[in-house]
């Protein structure tokens, strides 16, 4: 499956990465070879082979409904790049 | 000084318990042999206050006749998992400045061991890559030279590179590794140490920055089998806080070392024998398979029919796994952030500055295989062939107790090869990727040297939990090799 440009330009969007317009065509000469790399899998016969999400054989753990973290707001906002009054702060985004 | 710094961990444990030697004067060497190979960029950001801190409380504790099992050894910390308090970086920009507030479960495991950590090692960006050359603060170094062509600087493999050219160049006795398709054991096997992937579910993957989680799993690097065996001993165990951590107990590793491999059944699967394989790549394993058969193992062809869709399996699932992971850095709650006109483009130009270019490749690939109309096709077919993988090596270990291969198809090359094309580097981890899809435990040791003077690692596979045996033929192997080369300008 070749990428065309159109199609860098959407993956790119879904991933929330801005893409400039001189790097398109190298993107998708790259992501086209590495597709063609993947492609060879078709080449297995998987027909009743169902799909192996995780190798870990335990079912997953239940605990209590329990409260068992917080109060530590501070630690938490430490990091942010931007805060206001507790809270992160984002870009406007209802007028 | 150097005597200090060249103690293996077993032997700078009894000198320290002994009271020969004190915790902090094994800092001091330790931070004096960091400080003087900064060159090698091993390390993101050093501690060494914080080292001295926790040395002196472990000579506390040891006066005392107290202390865990790595009571006042020196390791290093890759800087994928979080350390409290201590910048956390991960090799990104994204992850520049981000400190943070808690500390990861196998970091507090080995704290609590009483490790005393040096700082935090340099990795290939958020652990994708071969060659730590993928780092946003410049390539490391391996300490290891070319015997002719000296003035080529090698990478030390990837991706916990730092810490492998940490353990290799006696900046540390120990290191802390992540692998994710062989991102502890070729860098091993690059620096002529010793590297373990335990198995999925052994050592906790909470408060490790996540690349692709059904594969990532944390290991010990060292010089040493023995030592591989004390340091996971002490990074492993159940961890309520990640659902894929295993139940079990940790076994007493160390005493997994027998020395006795009579009638162990060691499989040698021809599928890693491809044409193309380098000669002397071949003659060491071959070398390995007849020392075991020496010391009363016995070696059995087997097959993996499926091991060559094992890498393009992987770049299915992993990047598959990355994309999702790395969408939580957004410039909103830690990190990087760069603005735009409204929140779309602040995520957009956040994400674009702060993922170098081999992350950013992996996202999109990542991000088509799971989209809309390609999910079957790649993601779901990736994940039925990943099966197929899986059940190959089951089928193996009812014939055998344990997989016997090389690490790596080349030693280290130089910094800069390789990058002409994304999948030249990617084939460097081809013996290893399987070992990941399937979850199992392995090992790298070193075996011998390549013609250019390079270290060469063997791989040994095992059953799921059963990093008993492996560790028990690594140790066997280790004694039979007798690999005892190092680094130019180092002391053995």
């Amino acid at each position: 499956m070749a990428i065309d440009r159109a199609a860098v330009r959407n993956i790119a969007a879904l991933a929330r990465l801005a893409v400039r317009d001189d790097e398109l065509d190298a993107l998708a000469a790259e992501l086209s070879n590495i597709l063609g790399f993947v492609e060879q899998l078709a080449e297995v016969n998987t027909d009743g082979v169902a799909p192996l999400a995780s190798v870990s054989a335990v079912t997953l753990p239940r605990r209590a409904d329990e409260v068992a973290d917080g109060n530590c707001r501070d630690a938490i906002l430490a990091n942010a790049p931007e805060m206001k009054d507790g809270f992160f702060l984002v870009p406007k985004v209802v007028e | 000084m150097n005597t200090l710094t060249s103690l293996s961990l077993a032997g700078a444990r009894d000198a320290l318990r002994s009271r020969k030697v004190s915790a902090a004067e094994l800092a001091r060497a330790h931070i004096a042999a960091m400080e003087k190979a900064r060159g090698l960029n091993a390390f993101v950001t050093e501690t060494p206050d914080l080292a001295l801190d926790q040395a002196r409380e472990s000579d506390a504790r040891l006066a005392k006749g107290e202390g865990g099992a790595m009571e006042g050894i020196p390791i290093a910390i890759k800087d994928l998992f979080c350390t409290k308090g201590v910048r956390t970086t991960a090799s990104s920009r994204i992850l520049e400045s981000f400190v943070p507030p808690y500390e990861s479960t196998v970091g507090a495991n080995l704290r609590r061991a009483g490790a005393v950590t040096l700082g935090k090692t340099a990795m290939d960006e958020f652990a994708m890559g071969s060659s730590t050359t993928t780092s946003a603060f410049g390539p490391v170094e391996s300490p290891w030279k070319r015997r002719a062509g000296a003035n080529d600087r090698l990478v030390p493999g990837g991706s916990s590179g730092g810490s492998a050219a940490a353990v290799a160049a006696r900046l540390a006795i120990g290191a802390t590794g992540t692998d994710t398709g062989g991102s502890i054991r070729q860098p091993a096997s690059f620096c002529g140490i010793v590297g373990m992937k335990p198995t999925y579910g052994r050592c906790s993957r909470w408060g490790i920055v996540a690349f692709a989680s059904s594969l990532d799993q944390a290991g010990p690097m060292t010089r040493s089998v023995r030592d591989a065996a004390i340091m996971l001993g002490a990074m492993a165990g159940y961890d309520p806080k990640d659902s894929t951590s295993a139940p079990l107990p940790v076994p007493d590793f160390e005493a997994a070392l027998t020395g006795d491999v009579r009638g162990l059944k060691i499989g040698v699967p021809k599928e890693y024998r491809p044409d193309g394989l380098a000669a002397e790549i071949g003659a060491l394993w071959d070398k390995g398979i007849d020392l075991l058969k020496r010391a009363g193992a016995e070696p059995v062809e087997i097959s993996l029919p499926h091991t060559k869709y094992a890498l393009p399996t992987y770049y299915i699932v992993a990047p598959a796994e990355a994309s999702s992971n790395l969408a939580r850095y957004d410039g909103v709650r830690f990190g990087l952030r760069v603005p735009g006109q409204n929140l779309e483009e602040m995520y957009a130009n956040t994400r674009a500055a702060g993922f170098g270019a081999e992350v950013r490749r992996r996202i999109l690939i990542g991000t088509y295989v799971l989209s809309a109309g390609y999910y079957d096709a790649y993601y779901a077919k990736a994940q039925r062939v990943r099966a197929l993988i899986a059940r190959d090596f089951t089928e193996a270990f009812r014939k055998v107790d344990a997989i016997l291969t090389p690490t790596a198809p080349s030693a280290a090359f130089a910094i800069g090869a390789n990058q002409e094309d994304p999948v030249t580097m990617w084939l460097n981890d081809v013996f290893t990727v399987p070992t990941n899809l399937a979850g199992l435990p392995a090992i790298s040791l070193p075996a011998g040297l390549s013609s250019e003077g390079l270290p060469l690692g063997l791989h040994i596979i095992g059953r799921p939990f059963d990093e008993e045996t492996v560790l028990r033929t690594a140790e066997v192997l280790e004694r039979a090799l007798d690999f005892r080369a190092a680094p130019p300008g180092v002391e053995a």
